[in-house]
């Protein structure tokens, strides 16, 4: 017995050499004595986002210089993940702003509440059709369109005209052709299904499933491994001998196979089949309970700000929601516009989201 | 026995009842009614069922193909065995959407073994049985090789020179001596197949779904927490049913064994049966491990202009783009290193303290701690996550936010490795050593440093090297915890497979390598520190 006290005493000895090594960690130790302390103004604001959070830094830097505040990025897990950390910890939430909640799951943040309304300033250049909360709890930030993207080599080397159509993939001259993500587990997955929804109804879209269902339609658990793995038109396809031309990606993933090219090339290698398009919106919020909420706000201010949106472009592949920003070269050139998108409102999305999950894996996995 | 207790009732017990809580309870009450409605679905009948029999047929798979390795890695001496021991291990640190690539690209559509034998495994039950024991196969070789490697051969000689068998002498003098251990590396295959997340996911097609796929959708995705609580208490129910049944198996005690330093056990092959055995040993680690590493390292050289170092290159420049998307590599590495580091500390410490006190005590009591350190391995990092962030959100325990979390998350699962490892080696340390100890004059803590420590250094260094392999790794339970923006390695490659472009997949597959390469440094110099020869003489 007296032996496993004395083992104690050298583990507590190096528990607390533990503790001195975290303290030597970095500036985290300063941070939480920050935010433990009821000071009256906070220097420093937090950002909770999803991973694909990204920003040039200089750009954060400047707006850290203008208006005083240290911005601390708290990203975690996918973008579903992230806001259902934010319900449950609503009231006491770990950072002062959200951004990362799209359309599809725009009304379970609203009837949650985990934001206080707040109107940006700079909201008057957003356009209206974006502005989906009239209460502005919720601003807009960016959007994109999930679609189908076609390996431009393979259409070329078997002359057929690759598909525009939601229609056109139920063809026989598509058959075996597309890989998809599943619904369950993938957003670009969720937002394809949802395509169908907005084009066929919720009557019609389970009859176009039986339709690709016999068209020879592969399903795959996510993007990275339908993208990298069996679409035939990638790097990492090519790699690994993926046979797949069709696949369910995003508007901007030609422009981002120009720009991660090694070297660049003149042309996009893929295309998109901008009649199978979903649009997603995702929006920032101040949240409730925020430690800072005038640093909060002017946060929200600087993600519809004319430098931050002009950013997103190269840093997350998405589309500015301000009517002046202007777009990189790199879109302008080797992106498409989606005239015509594919939309289903929040409030139904929130209604029906898992019964139509559900009914889609019956349907289209089992 | 209080510090292990404290850390496991505050960041385990506390945020995981917590959750499941929080999803039976309402407003009204409790509403156990869901527990019926949600067991008597067909499709969660289905689930548990698929979850149980592929983790069976895992853990079995594994024993067969890993325990001959074992043996060699104990008893054989060969040259380059410190890499391959090393190597065997790099698995554990590779994010599951990389090894399902490399297994991919050997079993799927136009693989290897097509080519060669016209077969295709992929999106069939033998892809994630046959990933299974490519994660898992260090755990036998380090679990049961640790303590094959230390018992004294010479007690196997003796019985042969009475007159037994060759089979005989090891089924009745070695078998009965590595029977806890090979419990022990089974029941931990078999808690981290019954947990299988990633490659059932990318390996199995959605067609299969497991137990911890379910708790992950229910939470992470719809936010049905109900379901998720119910699902989290089934698979409770089903881990408490294993541990009891390895309790059962494996009652009677642990006998005092003769250990001995393991550099005098090995030695050269002789015979042609044991040049056989090592042949094919090699031969499983060089199919099963090897090749699908070695897609990997070949991927990251392959770039369009030939093979080169252009994404090495590339991930150099990354911090240069300006973007907070990528850190330059050297940075993940020393965040990775941090956290592991850290990890593996707070592991061996809390999980050194419970073997230290399950060895000296017994009793119901003391069973029942020793099945709740087991638990970590079998409940999903999701519902680990998301109590943390429901329970730990006051002062002076708002740690929701503070790094420390990720190493006190990834220690939750190092520490049953730590515990597992030493057990059989703490009990069989005969306790007669140190009452000749204390007889001739020393203090309890000498006899411990003097007797237990040069006997349990070598198990304590395997510990080490699995708690830091799981942290160096560990990706689940990392995600879901919000980290100051300090990228691991692994968390690095799947931002970089998350984006189109082939810079973007050659950059992965190049920090996929050095994820491997810092890995086996790491081991190889954890196993430099092992014991010199002359400290197992007492």
């Amino acid at each position: 017995m007296s032996t496993t006290r004395k083992i104690a005493g050298a583990a507590l000895a190096a528990a607390l050499g533990v503790t001195t090594l975290s303290a030597c960690g970095g500036g985290d130790a300063k941070d939480k004595v920050a935010g433990t302390s009821d000071a009256p103004k906070s220097k420093t604001v937090t950002l909770v986002s999803h991973d694909s959070f990204n920003v040039t830094e200089s750009v954060l830097k400047e707006f850290e210089q203008q208006s005083g505040y240290t911005v601390k990025v708290l990203k975690s897990g996918d973008a579903g993940a992230a806001l259902n950390q934010e319900i449950l910890t609503k009231g006491s939430p770990r950072g002062d702003v959200f951004f990362g909640v799209d359309n599809t799951l725009l009304s379970r943040a609203l009837d949650n509440g985990i934001f206080t309304p707040y109107e940006a300033k700079g909201l008057a250049d957003v356009k209206p059709e974006y502005v989906l909360d009239s209460e502005h709890r919720v601003t807009p930030v960016d959007t994109g369109d999930i679609c189908v993207n076609y390996d431009k080599a393979y259409f070329a080397d078997k002359k057929i005209a690759p598909p525009q159509t939601l229609d056109d993939l139920t063809k026989p001259e598509y058959k075996n052709l597309l890989v998809v993500e599943n619904a369950a587990t993938s957003s670009p997955g969720l937002g394809f299904m949802l395509a169908s929804v907005g084009k066929y109804g919720e009557e019609g879209w389970q009859d176009y499933w039986s339709k690709l269902k016999a068209n020879g339609v592969e399903v795959v658990d996510g993007w990275e491994q339908a993208y990298n793995e069996r679409f035939s038109g990638s790097a990492g396809g090519k790699k690994a001998k993926g046979d797949r031309p069709l696949v369910v990606s995003y508007a901007s993933s030609p422009p981002v196979e120009v720009l991660y090219g090694e070297p660049q090339p003149a042309e996009a290698p893929t295309g998109v089949a901008t009649g199978t398009c979903f649009r997603q919106t995702e929006f920032a919020g101040l949240l409730k309970g925020a430690k800072n909420e005038e640093g909060g706000k002017a946060l929200v201010d600087f993600l519809i700000s004319k430098k931050f949106q002009e950013d997103m472009p190269l840093q997350m592949f998405v589309n500015p929601v301000t009517k002046d920003a202007a777009l990189p070269e790199l879109f302008t050139k080797h992106g498409v516009v989606v005239d015509k998108p594919e939309n289903v409102a929040p409030e139904t999305i929130a209604k029906n989201r898992e019964q139509w999950v559900k009914a889609w894996t019956a349907l289209v996995v089992k | 026995m209080a510090a292990p207790l404290a850390f496991f009732g505050l960041f385990f017990a506390y945020p995981v009842a917590a959750i499941v809580g929080r999803g039976l309870k309402t407003d009204t009450g409790w509403q156990f009614g869901r527990i019926g409605e949600v067991l008597s679905r067909p499709d969660i009948a289905g689930v548990l069922w698929f979850t149980t029999w592929q983790a069976f047929a895992s853990t079995a798979l594994t024993l067969l193909i890993a325990l001959p390795g074992a043996y060699a890695f104990a008893r054989l001496e060969f040259p380059g065995k410190q890499l391959l021991r090393a190597v065997v291990t790099v698995p554990f640190v590779l994010p599951t959407v990389v090894v399902g690539t490399a297994f991919l690209a050997l079993l799927g559509r136009g693989g290897m073994l097509e080519e060669l034998a016209g077969v295709r495994l992929d999106t069939t039950v033998w892809a994630i049985l046959l990933a299974h024991v490519f994660f898992n196969y260090a755990v036998v070789v380090r679990t049961v090789g640790g303590l094959w490697a230390q018992l004294d051969p010479r007690q196997e000689e003796a019985a042969r020179v009475l007159g037994a068998g060759r089979f005989a002498a090891w089924r009745r003098v070695t078998l009965p001596a590595l029977a806890p251990a090979v419990a022990a590396a089974s029941l931990m295959v078999f808690l981290f197949t019954f947990s299988s997340f990633g490659v059932v996911l990318i390996l199995g097609g959605p067609a299969y779904s497991t137990l911890e796929v379910e708790v992950y959708r229910q939470t992470a995705q719809l936010l049905d927490l109900p379901t998720a609580a119910v699902l989290t208490m089934v698979q409770f129910a089903a881990i408490g049913a294993i541990l009891a049944l390895h309790a059962w198996t494996v009652r009677r005690r642990e006998t005092a064994l003769r250990l001995v330093d393991p550099g005098r056990t090995a030695h050269r092959p002789h015979g042609g049966a044991q040049h056989t055995l090592l042949g094919g040993v090699l031969l499983t680690i060089g199919l099963l491990i090897v090749a699908p590493l070695a897609v990997l390292v070949e991927r990251s050289f392959d770039t369009p202009g030939g093979y080169g170092l252009g994404f090495y290159r590339a991930l150099q420049d990354a911090g240069a783009g300006g973007g907070t998307f990528l850190v330059p590599p050297l940075e993940a590495i020393w965040n990775s290193l941090q956290y592991a580091l850290a990890a593996t500390a707070v592991a061996l410490v809390v999980g050194g303290l419970a073997a230290a006190a399950l060895t000296r005590r017994g009793g119901r009591f003391v069973r029942g701690f020793d099945a709740m350190l087991m638990l970590p391995l079998g409940v999903s990092a999701v519902t680990v996550g998301f109590g943390f962030l429901i329970t730990l959100d006051e002062p002076p325990l708002d740690l929701r936010t503070s790094w420390i979390l990720v190493p006190l998350a990834q220690a939750l699962v190092g520490v049953p490795f730590v515990v597992r490892t030493m057990l059989p080696v703490l009990r069989a340390v005969d306790g007669r050593l140190r009452e000749a100890a204390a007889v001739l004059g020393a203090s309890p803590l000498r006899a411990w440093r003097e007797v237990d420590l040069p006997l349990v250094r070598r198990a304590l260094l395997i510990a080490a090297g699995f708690a830091f392999a799981v942290s160096l790794g560990e990706f689940g339970a990392t995600v879901f915890i919000a980290r100051p923006d300090r990228p691991t390695l692994p968390v690095a490659v799947a931002r970089l497979l998350g984006r189109a472009g082939e810079l973007n997949y050659g950059q992965a597959m190049a920090l996929s390598t050095i994820l491997m390469l810092v890995c086996a440094v790491s081991l190889l110099a954890l196993e430099r520190l092992r014991p010199d020869k002359t400290s197992g003489e007492f």
